[in-house]
């Protein structure tokens, strides 16, 4: 059963990722990636992550994508089709993505990991905000103040940048 | 863990995944569409973290924790990437890449 379950999502995060990115029309290719970053919080939900795949659908499907199809009202008509591209350049590009992809392939395919563990962790909320906050052994307080200083700077660097200047 | 899938085809879904987006980020030009082509490549990445987290590491949550800092850094990304757009826009009413270098002047 979840080994069907995880087969749908990989054939729905390749099919929809390759429409993603070469849908010609902008407002198609955002909700394409929007059906991407759902079936990858479904994988997460596969493996009993349940936590980030919250996150994953909150900040991402519910953020991110609104301020794509934002920003995409804003600088675009939603009728507008993308120019085609050249034929040489997708060439090139493919070909790049593809031995890129094949040299990748075949290290992990050659290489043998080592056996999986099968314990069951806890990944529920309660042990997540403890490590979180801890600054202790495999605490992440640090980072975690890091990543709210980040989010801060950017909250006041995005309003900078998109004002309007009167001068 | 799931039976029968081995931590191989997570890597090996994460990997097409990331060139998939490594090809999009090489021949869009709209800015918007090269910024989802970079979204793609972080989710995948983020496979990969969760999934040896889950397969090789399960006694700690390293994996998560990055996954969940990855997230919060592209949300950052995406929220000044595209007030960069849409000032640009003002500016020069195109958001094509090769336009980009009047951003200069």
């Amino acid at each position: 059963m979840e080994t069907t379950i995880f087969y749908i999502f990989a054939i729905v995060i390749l099919i929809f990722s390759v429409l993603a990115v070469t849908s010609r029309r902008i407002l198609r290719a955002a909700v394409y990636f929007l059906f991407v970053l759902l079936a990858v919080a479904g994988l997460f939900f596969l493996l009993s992550f349940n936590f980030l795949a919250a996150v994953q659908l909150t900040v991402y499907a519910g953020g991110i994508i609104v301020l794509f199809i934002f920003s995409i009202m804003l600088t675009s008509q939603v009728n507008d089709k993308l120019e085609p591209i050249a034929a040489k350049k997708i060439i090139f590009s493919l070909l790049a993505a593809i031995a890129g992809a094949v040299v990748c392939i075949s290290a992990i395919m050659t290489y043998r990991f080592s056996e999986p563990k099968n314990i069951e962790v806890d990944a529920g909320m309660k042990t997540i905000g403890k490590y979180l906050l801890s600054y202790g052994e495999n605490g992440y307080a640090l980072p975690f103040e890091v990543i709210s200083l980040l989010l801060l700077a950017s909250l006041i660097g995005a309003i900078m940048i998109a004002k309007r200047d009167n001068t | 863990m799931i039976e029968n899938i081995g931590i191989e085809k997570f890597v090996i879904l994460s990997t097409l995944m990331f060139f998939i987006g490594v090809y999009g980020f090489l021949v869009r030009k709209n800015l918007i569409t090269i910024l989802i082509s970079v979204e793609i490549i972080l989710n995948s990445v983020n496979i990969n973290f969760v999934a040896f987290n889950k397969y090789l590491y399960p006694e700690n949550l390293q994996g998560q924790f990055f996954a969940l800092f990855i997230i919060a850094i592209a949300a950052t990304e995406a929220s000044v990437a595209i007030a960069i757009f849409v000032t640009l826009y003002r500016r020069i009413k195109m958001i094509d890449v090769e336009n980009v270098n009047k951003m200069k002047y």
